[in-house]
């Protein structure tokens, strides 16, 4: 029955009807007279509590709410990828097509276009028995994506009586058609669709062991994350989380990626849209917007459909994930997505907890990260896939202990720590490595040894007791100045320096800089440490500092992350020999060529 | 103010008010629901009494009347004419609260502003359709800063028709006095619209005048194709009168008593400003707010910084050292500056340089602070160095007068001076190319 009712209070994006006794918790309704779209968050006696998606701008007690039987879904099939969403799936493109360059209200759009034809090619064939999740067959959906069509992951065991041939079909053609062991005929499409609050099953969890590459040295090397793993990154405006989102987004190796851009700045979805179609996917050369979701509710969108963006977004991943690939997923910010939870729940007249946030923000923050992980899919074939989520946090004043900071460090395992000083004395990423955790370190230092090189755990953990050595020696050069220290400290105050500039600061808008390889990270590692244990060598064989800070091979080390390209790693090997070679004889006379 | 026996009026809209003696105010729904309607009413509630108060519901939103008629012309905060001639004529009525732009209708900006001040083209460089506010704290020269860029603000090379629509949210008298000025002595008040709602008029006004303002500009960019830039001061006391109203109607406070929806209403206005595809105008937007306290961590700047493409931060202590514009560069930034520099835009050199700047007056200022300890006797060669070239930025580049307009090449050049100073292997962040074009040359 089609709940049907009277809206009797309008607040904001808040809106409370009566006479809906028959809708259900979470249900999608349309309000008023330009049929708003809105949703069911509370229930109480005949009076549903509506979150309303769109302006309610003009809209009148009386008017009537209908209620559409569905939750909030998302449509799950061929055509999402390298579209830009807003909160609740309606392409961005199809919107300003309508309303023009301005958004407007209760305009309803496909996600996707049901009327082109994909060219599929089924992987089953009649007599197969199939089960929720299982693939039906492939459809190229870009040139980077193998898209599978898969069955609704509840759905009975059936057997296939009849499947189409290779060839092309729309989304609203059935494809194939399946009896269930009770006799039930189930007509098979190409698409389902998935309500975006509860998170698909999966057969299976395993452990993440592999990590995600992202190209940036300072995640990779000191602050891993494993593919179906979690990560935050809070910091003050101006520390560059964005930018380093993006180049999360841009180089990270995973199949797919998407980006929630959740209450943030207009023109950070449009540089996105600029950017991506022209970025080179650097392992299959092409464009990265081929593998890229976006999922836009700017800041002066409405705040409601900024709640449900995570939820769309997430959903989105895990469908892609279900299919047996790698997916990222990149919440920009979850502040703001809080905020927005704290704005509905004023509206409610809940009892707020600190800082006016609601008493559940820890809940369903939690309830968000748990989404991400590595599984086994459901249904045949055999598959695992993964879904690794990475959420921007924006705390107020810059101040880690302000509540959506402090609950979302307790759901995530890698903790990378934006630092305002770092980013004003323009040391980018500006993450500081003294407070950022991994918690995937052990788990993935194996593929790391197996993969890479089997000294990268003893390299990494070397290079990092400098950087941790450094920090407390600058207390004593704060006080004293620099001349208080011996030589040998003052070594590893300049071995620290070399360490900043050459590994860990990595320029995001250099053609080189802004991805560096596993190898080409551990190489340079391994010649900063070396550097290091040679000159400590030399100090003790009665050598001056004043002579190893003239070492024209400091030049060439701090300048080889952007000198020397992935095609000509070997060129690294040589400056290895050009290091030792300085540190042979009176170390004044060796002329080294840079 | 609460109006029982309402069944027809929505949400949002316009409301009449007529008091005892007939006067006229206007206000808007803010709540509705069983017959009662929550109404904020944009003069105040002085002289509002229980009975004999009246009340119309006009069916509308608030709307501003819009025409090329505006240009020249001086309105309240609540966009009537106030200066003395009559209501223009519009050309249509456009709801103020206005519609979020779509993100993918939005043109990237990439056009480089020359403000012919060195230190924001140099190295804050302003773009056409950005949001760059500027941070500042009371007695500090900010509005001679905003007059200075509105009257100089040119994009090089073009001869576009150029705007500036100007917003006064509860400034004192002779600060809006002062724009108004500065402007008609440049000859630039006929292409400007003003909006004055000074610090004795009713806070709740101040609601509407950022409003009305970027509906204005909003208009004269994407209808009448032009090139808008939008000031508005003071944002503080913008979010101060929200507050005002949201303890008013007894909220659940976020932040030192600010309504949590904060984030979302300054982003409201502040997100009024870009480029769109296919049409030729732009709104670049430049908010002034004073951090009380000077704190940057305050919520108004905190919150301001979040949905800005940058800021300008003007810092105390240059002030003190009587250093126009005392622009504190290492909190500024400009997050578009990267797409609007570079080969084709202004100069192949002019992103390194600025970069280089950046590095070499941070390490100035570590020296700076060393020095007081140790004393200057106890610093290097190369520590000394940068300590000259930290004054010599301070009054080489960063001071100049407020009058003064400099084109680019004449900000790159005195950079360059600077950098000249230091050894080259100390220039890091600069290309060979352009060590040999400027820095050998400059030796």
């Amino acid at each position: 029955m089609v709940a049907k009712g009277k809206i009797v209070w309008v607040s904001g994006p808040a809106v409370r009807a009566d006479g809906m006794s028959s809708v259900k918790m979470y249900e999608t309704v349309e309000v008023g007279e330009s049929k708003l779209i809105g949703e069911v968050i509370r229930l109480t006696g005949d009076v549903a509590f509506i979150q309303v998606y769109e302006s309610t701008s003009g809209l009148k007690p009386g008017e009537e709410v209908v209620g559409t039987g569905q939750p909030l879904s998302v449509l799950l099939g061929p055509g999402i990828i390298g579209r830009i969403y807003d909160g609740i799936q309606r392409p961005l493109d199809d919107i300003a097509e309508k309303s023009g360059a301005f958004i407007g209200r209760g305009i309803t759009t496909s996600p996707v276009d049901m009327k082109k034809k994909f060219k599929f090619n089924p992987t089953v064939k009649k007599d197969d028995t199939i089960f929720g999740g299982s693939i039906l067959g492939t459809v190229e959906e870009t040139p980077l994506l193998t898209h599978k069509i898969l069955v609704p992951p509840i759905f009975p065991e059936a057997t296939i009586t009849e499947i189409v041939k290779e060839g092309d079909y729309d989304l609203e053609d059935v494809i194939g058609q399946a009896n269930s062991k009770n006799g039930d005929k189930i007509g098979l499409k190409m698409y389902h669709k998935w309500p975006v609050r509860k998170p698909r099953p999966y057969a299976e969890r395993y452990d993440p062991t592999v990590p995600l590459v992202t190209g940036q040295r300072i995640i990779d090397t000191y602050f891993p994350i494993a593919k179906g793993g979690t990560g935050g990154i809070p910091g003050g405006f101006g520390t560059g989380k964005t930018v380093t989102l993006h180049q999360i987004a841009k180089w990270a190796d995973s199949q797919v990626v998407v980006y929630i851009g959740c209450g943030e700045r207009g023109n950070e979805m449009t540089e996105v849209l600029v950017e991506f179609p022209h970025l080179i996917d650097p392992r299959s050369q092409r464009p990265l917007m081929e593998r890229t979701v976006l999922v836009a509710n700017t800041s002066n969108m409405p705040v409601a459909a900024r709640e449900a963006s995570i939820y769309t977004g997430v959903t989105i991943a895990e469908y892609y994930r279900d299919m047996g690939y790698d997916v990222v997923l990149v919440a920009d910010s979850t502040s703001r997505w809080a905020e927005a939870l704290r704005e509905m729940s004023g509206r409610l007249e809940e009892m707020p907890a600190e800082e006016g946030y609601p008493s559940y923000l820890a809940s369903r923050l939690a309830e968000f990260y748990e989404r991400a992980g590595r599984i086994r899919a459901l249904g045949s074939p055999d598959r695992s896939g993964s879904v690794t989520i990475v959420g921007a946090v924006s705390p107020s004043g810059a101040d880690f202990t302000e509540p959506v900071t402090t609950h979302t460090i307790r759901f995530i395992k890698t903790f990378w720590a934006l630092d305002t000083r770092l980013a004003y004395s323009r040391h980018y990423p500006s993450i500081n490595w003294m407070q950022s955790y991994s918690g995937y370190l052990e788990d993935i230092s194996k593929w790391w040894k197996e993969n890479v090189s089997p000294d990268w755990y003893d390299l990494r953990a070397e290079s990092y007791h400098i950087l941790q050595r450094e920090d407390t020696l600058k207390e004593i050069v704060r006080l004293l100045g620099p001349e208080a220290l011996p030589d040998e400290e003052k070594l590893v105050m300049e071995v620290a320096r070399m360490l900043k500039i050459g590994i860990l600061q990595q320029n995001s808008f250099d053609k080189v800089d802004t991805y560096c390889s596993p190898v080409k990270q551990l190489k340079l590692v391994r010649l900063m440490v070396k550097f290091y244990k040679e000159s400590q060598k030399a100090l003790k064989e009665g050598k001056s500092l004043a002579d190893i800070r003239a070492l024209p091979i400091i030049t060439t080390l701090l300048k080889a992350k952007f000198e020397v390209t992935d095609e000509q790693i070997s060129k690294l090997d040589e400056i290895d020999k050009q290091l030792s070679d300085s540190f042979k004889g009176d170390i004044e006379e060796v002329k080294v060529s840079v | 103010m609460i109006i029982d026996g309402v069944t027809t009026a929505s949400f949002d809209e316009l409301v009449e008010i007529e008091t005892d003696d007939g006067e006229r105010r206007l206000g808007k729904v803010l709540e509705i629901g069983n017959g009662k309607a929550v109404v904020q009413v944009f003069e105040g509630t002085t002289g509002l009494a229980i009975t004999g108060t009246r009340v119309k519901f006009l069916g509308k939103t608030m709307a501003m009347p819009v025409s090329q008629e505006l240009l020249g012309r001086v309105f309240d905060g609540l966009g009537r004419p106030n200066d003395g001639f009559p209501d223009p004529v519009a050309d249509k009525f456009l709801d103020v609260n206005g519609e979020p732009m779509n993100p993918q209708s939005r043109e990237y900006p990439t056009s480089f502003i020359q403000t012919g001040v060195s230190v924001i083209d140099g190295m804050l460089t302003l773009v056409r359709g950005q949001k760059l506010p500027i941070f500042s704290g009371s007695g500090m020269p900010h509005n001679i800063l905003a007059a200075q860029i509105a009257r100089q603000a040119t994009v090089v090379g073009t001869n576009e028709d150029f705007a500036v629509v100007f917003a006064a949210i509860g400034v004192q008298y002779s600060e809006a006095q002062y724009f108004k000025r500065s402007l008609e002595e440049s000859g630039a008040l006929r292409r400007s619209v003003l909006f004055v709602n000074l610090a004795d008029d009713p806070a709740i006004e101040r609601i509407i005048t950022p409003r009305v303002a970027l509906t204005v500009a909003e208009y004269l960019a994407f209808d009448l194709g032009m090139h808008v830039l939008a000031i508005l001061t003071d944002m503080t006391n913008y979010a101060e009168a929200l507050r005002e109203i949201s303890a008013a109607r007894e909220e659940v406070p976020g932040r030192k008593g600010y309504p949590g929806y904060l984030y979302t209403d300054l982003a409201n206005n502040y997100e009024r400003a870009g480029r769109l595809k296919g049409k030729n105008g732009s709104v670049t937007q430049m908010p002034i707010l004073s951090m009380p306290a000077d704190d940057i961590t305050h919520p108004i700047p905190d919150l301001t910084g979040y949905i800005t493409e940058g800021q300008i931060v003007l810092g105390r202590d240059l002030f003190r050292k009587g250093i126009y514009p005392p622009v504190n560069v290492m909190m500024s930034l400009s997050r578009l500056m990267k797409d609007g520099v570079g080969e084709g835009k202004t100069r192949s050199d002019h992103m390194e340089v600025g970069n280089q700047l950046y590095d070499a007056y941070s390490r100035a200022q570590e020296v700076r602070a060393l020095a007081e300890i140790v004393g200057k006797a106890g610093l290097t060669g190369v520590d000394l160095k940068y300590l000259d070239a930290g004054d010599s930025f301070e009054t080489h580049f960063l001071k100049q007068s407020p009058d003064e307009n400099r084109n680019l090449d004449e900000t790159l050049s005195r950079a360059w001076d600077i950098l000249a100073t230091l050894p080259e292997g100390e220039l890091t962040k600069i290309k060979d190319k352009h060590i040999q074009q400027y820095y050998k040359a400059n030796k």
